[in-house]
């Protein structure tokens, strides 16, 4: 067939000119492969990718970057990088104003993305800076076909750093597993022992799958070589399922801490705990409107603004309803019960009326999108990370606030026996309206923790209401040490069991386990010791 | 004094859930109008996908009332909210049937909450256009489907992940929201997949329920089948605001398009909103439209939806955008608009016939037209991939409109059932 004669024909090019790095002649490209990006079938496209790389041109870079983050264009002929309104031209770097009338944008799908992405990350392998060739070894480690032999192997001889030769070795490995010669098929097996990536088992599989191997040496070695991959990729994917389960429980922690105040120490049966999430996570929303109006050079710092905000707004929402509802209910738990619930409804309502029924966007800042890589082949997400050092300090704060001030002194002091506290000179009531407004302004911190994971909008509450009150009847009433367990526990055990079973039958299991286990344990995972007063 | 504060309390909750529940406020009624039913969430996990629809309707009532309505009278909206709760969809529609009479309703977004109102429209003889593409194994009497069938989305989507410009696929995650439309597409899929020589053991289904939140099991679980050995790739049915945690912990995990694509049969313009494109560039969606498609039309309708968006003082106004369904919705009206016409009636059981081959030169650049028989429209299919302003680069196209298949001959049984609706 035509096309693929041509493809194969380019592909030779291609290697050809890498190897010898031709050096440019002439700042022009020839204008039929202008006209080859811009249209044809993607076969066609591939090809002109490939002449292009295969000129040796210095400017190709730019043309594939361009190419690559959707800028490319054609106007006559002549390539340019057309975006945000800017058009320079790639040949000359010129820049062209106003953009020419018949220019046209060069799309690209899938397919060509791969090409380019591997073409860029051989080019850059020559770059003179370490994190660039570092970036295209690490990319080509698993990408490596016979074709790029030769091109790995100049850049290997070239290459001073350890670690990137390391990369260079492992891409290497992988394309030589072709070769005719049993010896270097050997080295090239052995050498992938020290991969971690899933390309490498796959690889290594098939080659022990397909017996296309045949020395008995080779797959021997290539055995030994799948066992040790295997194994560090079995290590990563606890690590990353451990992760994942402590993610969910810091999640639960947040949302659960200040219900563990209000319902665990105080008593309070309070169904608008949701909705004080829920205010929280639109606090959250409202400052990084302010802050994209405002400040918009300074929106990534949204976040720490967002925090004291939604702890002081959610709080005083908190002191407010003691202040005018739940006070007068102390001791009848069924009256609180549907007071709490009203105000829950009425709390959604007013922010469906002020905000829009719809769910409103909260972005991560940028310094919380993406992830890192600690082991290879696991990525922990930094919004996850961010939200469990989050629920630590949380934690630890409101540990502190319960066990080391006088407000938390004479918190504990009302609520193990509220007579004998008044008696000795504890003003309850205020101390009953701060503890409140503490419980809620945590609640409200559990809000920003949920708007950087979750959707926002009006009824999210409703969603985290019941895990709220698991948590804290799991842990046992009146404990915040028994709330970081249940959360963790839960947390993990629900990962565990949606790697398992899915995720709709795994909440089903942690709901029955969680009705078990409160029959044969009502007072929850801890007890307090000692007498106290009836709530 | 407690009881009666406590009374008090009751009182204002009864208020705001009463509040809650009330339909919008419906116009007063002029002398004489057309009632047009609006049923779509417009709070709930499907908010997110239907408020878009909504407005497209009121703006294409309007776009109609302003050429002189229909039979000489002007189209009046009649808007309730469903709130993504499935019995009160059944609910509202009977309201919209019975009470205020509409002569027609546009509506419903899952194919739950499309079952849910069929036995109302049946029993009320009502009108129902349905505008989003769905699972098939459907024909009713009162229903226009204006969305795509399997074979107009679906099917096609999977045929172009498994030729060479898509990646040559082998491997099948089929992933959705636990309901009849993915359970059944999915069903749809696995045997077309089966009848195409892939196995069970390169497929992998999973389902997550409405409004699930925590996709880092998931995306794992994706990482890990996509590792074992052949080109993968994701079908994503997951519908509603499950979307946004989907592709943001996807960007976040790093699982790239280059990699293993993801196609997504209920993601359009509108749910990619609230999500940073960037990392998702090169993920796919089947539609039969996309905003980004350029023509006379489309630059029409994308311009007025912008000036209802800036006139309506709608959310981010500026940054509106309009997809599939949204394009089915403007559809739908025209053509019932022109077969009410052709059958001087807004009477169903004249409307129903005089739907037959209404066409209209549609948003996506083709002449529609609802099909003689069935119910369905001939509509071409599109595959885009994401960029990252959050539209769609067309990398597929059929050379034009393909008929609908609602039974699909990939589930047996299918070919003895009759291709229009039983009367």
């Amino acid at each position: 067939m035509p096309r693929s004669v041509f493809a194969i024909r380019f592909l030779g090019f291609f290697w050809f000119g890498l190897l010898l790095w031709i050096p440019p002649l002439h700042a022009e490209w020839d204008p039929q492969l202008a006209r080859m990006l811009a249209s044809g079938d993607f076969d066609s496209r591939i090809g002109a990718i490939r002449q292009l790389v295969a000129s040796g041109d210095p400017k190709v870079e730019g043309i594939l970057k361009a190419m690559a983050e959707d800028a490319l264009a054609v106007a006559n002929d002549r390539l340019l990088r057309h975006s945000e309104g800017i058009t320079v031209d790639l040949s000359t770097g010129t820049t062209l104003t106003p953009p020419l009338p018949a220019m046209e944008m060069v799309s690209i799908n899938n397919r060509i993305r791969r090409e380019i992405q591997a073409a860029l990350a051989l080019l850059r392998l020559f770059d003179a800076k370490r994190e660039v060739r570092l970036t295209a070894a690490v990319a080509l480690q698993n990408r490596a076909t016979p074709e790029m032999v030769a091109v790995l192997e100049r850049a290997m001889e070239k290459e001073q750093d350890p670690e990137i030769h390391d990369y260079l070795f492992l891409g290497l490995a992988l394309s030589r597993l072709n070769s005719p010669d049993p010896a270097q098929r050997l080295t090239a097996v052995r050498a992938l022992g020290d991969s971690s990536s899933p390309t490498v088992k796959v690889t290594l599989t098939r080659l022990l799958q397909n017996t296309q191997e045949p020395n008995d040496n080779v797959r021997k070695e290539a055995k030994t070589s799948l066992d040790r991959v295997s194994r560090r990729l079995a290590i990563g994917e606890a690590v990353a399922s451990l992760f994942s389960g402590i993610s969910l429980g810091s999640i639960l922690l947040l949302t659960a801490l200040g219900l563990a105040i209000t319902y665990g120490v105080m008593g309070i049966l309070n169904m608008a705990h949701g909705e004080l999430l829920m205010i929280g996570a639109y606090t959250t929303f409202a400052v990084q409107t302010q802050f994209r109006a405002h400040l918009p050079e300074l929106l990534d710092a949204y976040l720490l603004a967002a925090i004291p905000a939604a702890f002081v707004i959610t709080g005083l929402v908190g002191v407010v309803m003691e202040r005018t509802v739940i006070r007068w209910l102390y001791g009848r738990p069924l009256e609180t019960l549907l007071a709490t619930w009203g105000i829950s409804l009425m709390l959604i309502q007013g922010v469906r009326l002020l905000f829009g029924a719809q769910n409103v966007e909260v972005a991560n800042p940028s310094w919380m999108s993406g992830g890192v890589m600690p082991i290879p082949g696991v990525v922990l997400p930094w919004n996850r990370i961010v939200i469990t050092v989050l629920a630590l300090l949380v934690l630890a704060a409101t540990w502190g606030v319960l066990n080391r001030t006088r407000l938390g002194l004479f918190v504990r002091a009302v609520t193990q026996n509220r007579a004998m506290a008044g008696c000795v000179g504890v003003p309850t009531s205020r101390v009953d309206t701060l503890a409140f407004g503490l419980g809620a302004g945590i609640a409200g911190l559990g809000g920003v923790a949920i708007s950087q994971i979750a959707n926002v909008g009006p009824d999210m509450g409703q969603g985290y209401i019941v895990d709220s009150f698991l948590v804290v009847v799991l842990g046992g009433v009146g404990q915040l040490a028994g709330a970081v367990w249940a959360a963790l526990g839960l947390g993990i055990a629900a990962k565990a069991l949606e790697g398992w079973v899915g995720a709709v039958i795994a909440k089903i299991l942690m709901l029955v386990f969680i009705i078990v286990f409160i029959q044969k344990r009502p007072q929850g995972l801890f007890v307090l010791k000692g007498r106290q007063a009836e709530h | 004094m407690l009881r009666r504060h406590f009374l008090k309390l009751l009182s204002l909750t009864a208020a705001s859930v009463s509040l809650g529940s009330l339909a919008l406020p419906t116009p007063v009624q002029a002398a004489e109008t057309i009632k047009v039913g609006i049923l779509h969430s417009l709070s709930g996990t499907m908010a997110i996908s239907e408020t878009a629809l909504k407005e497209t309707a009121l703006m294409t009532i309007e776009e109609i009332n302003s050429q002189g309505g229909v039979l000489g009278k002007k189209l009046e909206p009649v808007i309730v909210d469903p709130a993504s709760n499935w019995p009160l969809f059944a609910e509202k529609a009977r309201q919209l049937l019975s009470k205020d009479k509409v002569d027609v309703v546009f509506g419903c977004w899952t194919s739950v909450s499309r079952k849910s109102v069929l036995p109302v429209f049946k029993e009320l003889n009502g009108l129902l256009f349905y505008p989003v593409q769905y699972e098939g194994e459907e024909l009713e009497k009162n229903v226009f489907y204006t969305g795509a069938a399997p074979n107009q989305q679906a099917i096609p989507a999977v045929e172009y992940l498994m030729s060479e410009d898509g990646g040559s696929a082998t491997r099948f995650v089929l992933l959705g929201t636990d309901y009849v439309y993915p359970r059944t597409t999915n069903k749809i899929l696995r045997a077309f997949l089966t009848s195409k020589g892939i196995g069970e053991a390169d497929i992998m289904e999973e389902y997550t329920p409405f409004g699930h939140g925590d996709y880092q099991t998931i995306i794992a679980k994706i990482k890990k089948f996509a590792s074992e050995g052949k080109k993968t790739a994701v079908i994503s049915t997951i519908n509603g605001d499950s979307n946004v945690p989907f592709y943001k912990e996807l960007g976040n995990a790093g699982l790239k398009a280059t990699d293993v694509p993801v196609v997504a049969f209920s993601v359009g313009e509108e749910e990619l909103r609230g999500v940073d494109t960037k990392p998702l560039v090169g993920h796919l969606a089947s539609w039969n439209y996309f905003m980004s498609l350029k023509n006379p039309v489309n630059d029409q309708f994308t311009k007025m939806y912008k000036d209802w968006a800036v006139k309506n003082k709608l959310p981010a106004a500026d940054k509106v955008v309009t997809n599939d369904p949204m394009e089915a919705t403007y559809i739908g009206l025209h053509l019932w608009k022109q077969a009410v016409e052709k059958a001087k009636s807004t009477e169903v059981d004249k409307v129903i016939p005089a739907m037959a081959g209404q066409s209209l030169k549609a948003p996506s650049g083709f002449e529609i037209k609802m099909d003689e028989k069935n119910h369905h429209l001939h509509k071409p299919v599109f595959i885009g991939e994401v960029k990252g302003d959050g539209q769609f680069n067309v990398v597929w196209k059929t050379p034009g409109p393909v008929r609908a298949a609602p039974w699909s001959p990939y589930i047996p049984g299918n070919e003895k059932k009759s291709d229009s609706p039983s009367q």
